[in-house]
């Protein structure tokens, strides 16, 4: 517990370089899925092809990726930008699925009223679709923003600065509480960021919590 | 519709001041090793130190940190890059200024095939193999270097005393970090040097558990390491120059040099073997931090 | 694409078979770590899973869990746990991180997958008469075993990159040629090892993806209802659409 009390300035600094690093990564991440998920959506043909890559992009191993990304792109294997990039890539893999699901899950109703209504389909997408594929797409979110948190603390094997460092260097010197530390401060910063996102949610859509709950699902199952 | 489109543009605006606050109170961005990024000279008021991604090496850069802090240089910390094919070409050019090195290991990063083992030859040998851009200013005393250890029972009952004397005993593992199975002083150089044939184990960070443990026989230390002295480990003698002396050095940038050695001379020279390994307890016994350790190190060596 | 052949070479060149870490033996450790990890991972999760689902009850503290589990960093909880437990018992600190990380998705793919199952058709069961085992057996289990397999697929990838990282603590497997040729910037290792841990990673989950088709029982017409019924369940499988 010492440990700790006395290095809680270097646990908070490595924290907000953590925080960036993950922040930047699901940004990037959010922004280049939602057209692909789009996509995915908008055009049936496309969509087993896109989830499938996106899928095969999930399945390399975090560890192996920085190393495929350098001799593919030619980043530099040891840096920041090269940890962040492979982040944002399995930020994409898992955001993608989730925007095509959300958009997917839009009921069909609700879209042919806008289309009579006059929507444009750029109006219809962001006044329409995105907002009531939100509760889907921000489920997603939550998920993407935990894993990358808990991520990026592989970046510690390529001598990248964040939380990740409290791990090599507790193993290091042989100190427990380090290591510790370190496990406990992602899993509280992801936690929050977690609950940040579900505030976020009930913010920004506040319809949302009026859908059915799982309960209510099986029921209306039962009678449909 | 109006409702969502505004808590969407505010939740964006947010998101946005949110992140600039973050990339604002964010410390430096560690080396990105890019060579597009931060070419060139450095401002000769900003020094930017680096350090390995080894506790005891970034302890003797926040010394080196902090001493030249105390001259009136400003100083940017960039600690725990990793290794030295990344961190070269930025102290060549002149993004990374000065390096806590080690003269033995980076002599043979330069010059695979050197045949120099005391610690002036090293050394002599490093100033002529570094490339143009980088030099190294005086050695200090202190060494931290690898070395073979075994423990006190295991050395009586072989009565070993020096690497040779493990040639009359079978079935010795070696322990070691991963990368040691294929440097010229791992299993390799066992055998051609010494007729001591090993087979490996990559023990990491736990090396020293695994041969107390009886796990391996034959470890990899480095020599500051403090457990060699707590756990009783005996560091079997090297006749034959296996290992290159292997003292703290600091590496740093040619056109630099000049205006720092002034403070960093004195502090290497008064870092000795015994205070490095000092250094290592309170880091790893003590549990204390790198700017802590350095802070009053200086003081103790009225070197504030 | 020079630095791919180097590492195509690396892989199949004589060396691999020699030297303290054999690529054979490597790729063996770490397909042994992963399967033993996901199958002790399974007899914990898996009948939990399917009490959640049948009974409805402690779902909201397994999906917190669930999720919770998901923050954990796999480097650090490896880490740890070895420390904790002391060299002799490296082995298995490590397998039990393995578990601890692999049973969230393969909970998650339990009860996920007979919360799916359309109500009308266990209704059915109860009403022709049958027990709870039975119906647990004959109408869930089957029909759940697509979304678990999704789950129980997803937490051996997981594992399979978490048994690359804890060659950091010397436990051998693909990943020590990893840490190896980092520390040693030979970036052909390096590459060479990527590229079997990914070969590796993109077998198993061919290998689901086969498994997946053959879960599904055959019927004559739908039988689950493809809308996403709950959020968090969608996106924690990777299921193959």
């Amino acid at each position: 517990m010492s440990w700790v009390l006395d290095n809680l300035d270097l646990i908070w600094s490595l924290a907000v370089d953590h925080l960036r690093q993950s922040a930047i990564a699901v940004v990037a991440g959010f922004v280049i899925a939602v057209p692909i998920g789009w996509l995915a959506f908008r055009y049936t043909t496309l969509r087993g092809t896109v989830l499938t890559i996106v899928g095969l992009l999930y399945t390399i191993p975090s560890f192996a990726m920085f190393f495929l990304l350098t001799a593919v792109f030619g980043i530099p294997a040891l840096s920041e930008t090269n940890l962040i990039v492979a982040l944002a890539v399995y930020a994409v893999a898992i955001m993608t699925r989730s925007v095509a699901d959300g958009l997917t899950s839009v009921d069909e109703v609700t879209r042919s009223a806008a289309v009579a209504v006059g929507f444009g389909a750029w109006r219809r997408f962001w006044t329409v679709d995105f907002p009531l594929a939100g509760p889907v797409i921000l489920a997603g979110l939550r998920v993407t923003a935990m894993s990358t948190i808990s991520l990026a603390t592989v970046g510690a094997l390529i001598g990248v600065q964040n939380l990740g460092y409290l791990f090599t260097n507790g193993s290091q010197r042989r100190i427990v509480a380090e290591v510790f530390a370190g496990v406990v401060a992602v899993v509280v910063i992801a936690v929050l960021i977690d609950f940040a996102l579900v505030l976020l949610g009930r913010v920004l859509m506040p319809w949302s919590r009026r859908t059915v709950t799982p309960r209510m699902n099986r029921m209306q199952a039962a009678h449909a | 519709m109006s409702t969502a489109r505004s808590r969407l543009a505010l939740a964006f605006a947010g998101t946005a001041i949110a992140a600039l606050a973050l990339a604002g109170c964010a410390s430096n961005d560690p080396l990105s090793g890019d060579s597009t990024g931060d070419a060139g000279t450095t401002e000769s008021s900003t020094i930017v130190i680096g350090s390995q991604q080894y506790y005891s090496n970034e302890i003797i850069a926040e010394i080196y940190a902090q001493a030249l802090e105390g001259a009136g240089f400003t100083v940017e910390r960039n600690f725990n890059i990793g290794q030295r094919d990344l961190y070269m070409p930025s102290i060549e050019d002149g993004s990374i200024d000065l390096f806590p090195e080690y003269t033995g290991n980076l002599l043979q990063f330069f010059d695979k095939d050197t045949t120099a083992t005391q610690p002036d030859d090293v050394y002599a040998a490093l100033k002529d193999a570094l490339p143009d851009g980088l030099t190294v200013l005086d050695q200090s005393p202190a060494t931290d270097q690898d070395s073979y250890n075994v423990t006190a029972a295991f050395a009586k009952e072989h009565s070993l005393k020096s690497i040779a004397d493990l040639a009359n005993v079978d079935g010795v593992v070696l322990g070691g970090a991963p990368e040691l199975e294929t440097r010229p002083y791992g299993p390799t150089g066992l055998k051609d040097l010494y007729g001591v044939t090993v087979s490996f184990s990559a023990t990491a960070d736990t090396t020293v558990d695994e041969l107390v443990a009886g796990n391996i026989q034959l470890a990899d230390v480095y020599s500051a390491d403090p457990l060699i002295k707590t756990k009783d480990l005996v560091t079997l003698e090297d006749p034959k120059g296996l290992f290159l002396a292997s003292n703290v050095v600091p590496l740093v940038n040619a056109d630099i040099a000049d205006e720092i050695a002034d403070v960093i001379n004195p502090v290497s020279a008064k870092l000795t073997p015994e205070g490095l390994i000092a250094l290592n307890v309170e880091s790893t016994e003590d549990q204390r931090s790198s700017e802590d350790i350095a802070k009053d190190w200086l003081a103790d060596n009225g070197l504030d | 694409m020079n630095l791919f052949l180097d590492a195509f070479a690396w892989i199949f060149s004589p060396d691999r078979l020699a030297g303290s870490l054999t690529l054979p033996t490597a790729i063996a450790q770490h397909l042994a770590f992963t399967f033993g990890s996901v199958a002790i991972a399974a007899i914990i999760a898996i009948p939990l899973g399917w009490l959640i689902g049948h009974t409805g009850r402690g779902r909201e503290i397994a999906v917190f869990l669930s999720g919770a589990a998901r923050a954990l960093p796999a480097l650090g909880l490896v880490v740890l746990l070895v420390m904790l437990a002391g060299v002799n018992l490296k082995t298995e600190a490590a397998v039990t991180a393995f578990v601890v990380l692999a049973i969230p998705s393969i909970l998650a793919g339990a009860y996920s997958g007979i919360e799916a199952i359309d109500r009308t058709v266990i209704d059915a069961g109860r009403a022709m008469g049958m027990t709870e085992w039975q119906i647990l057996f004959r109408i869930e289990m089957p029909l759940g075993l697509s979304l678990l397999f999704g789950g129980l697929r997803s937490a051996t990838l997981q594992v399979v990159a978490t048994v690359t990282i804890a060659a950091y603590v010397g436990l051998g497997g693909l990943g020590f040629f990893l840490i190896q040729g980092l520390q040693t910037s030979d970036f052909t290792e390096v590459l060479g090892a990527a590229i079997v841990v990914v070969a590796l990673a993109l077998v198993l989950d061919g290998i689901f993806a086969l498994l997946a088709r053959f879960a599904v029982p055959r019927t004559t017409g739908p039988r689950i209802r493809r809308r996403p019924t709950e959020p968090a369940a969608v996106p924690v499988l990777q299921t193959s659409p």
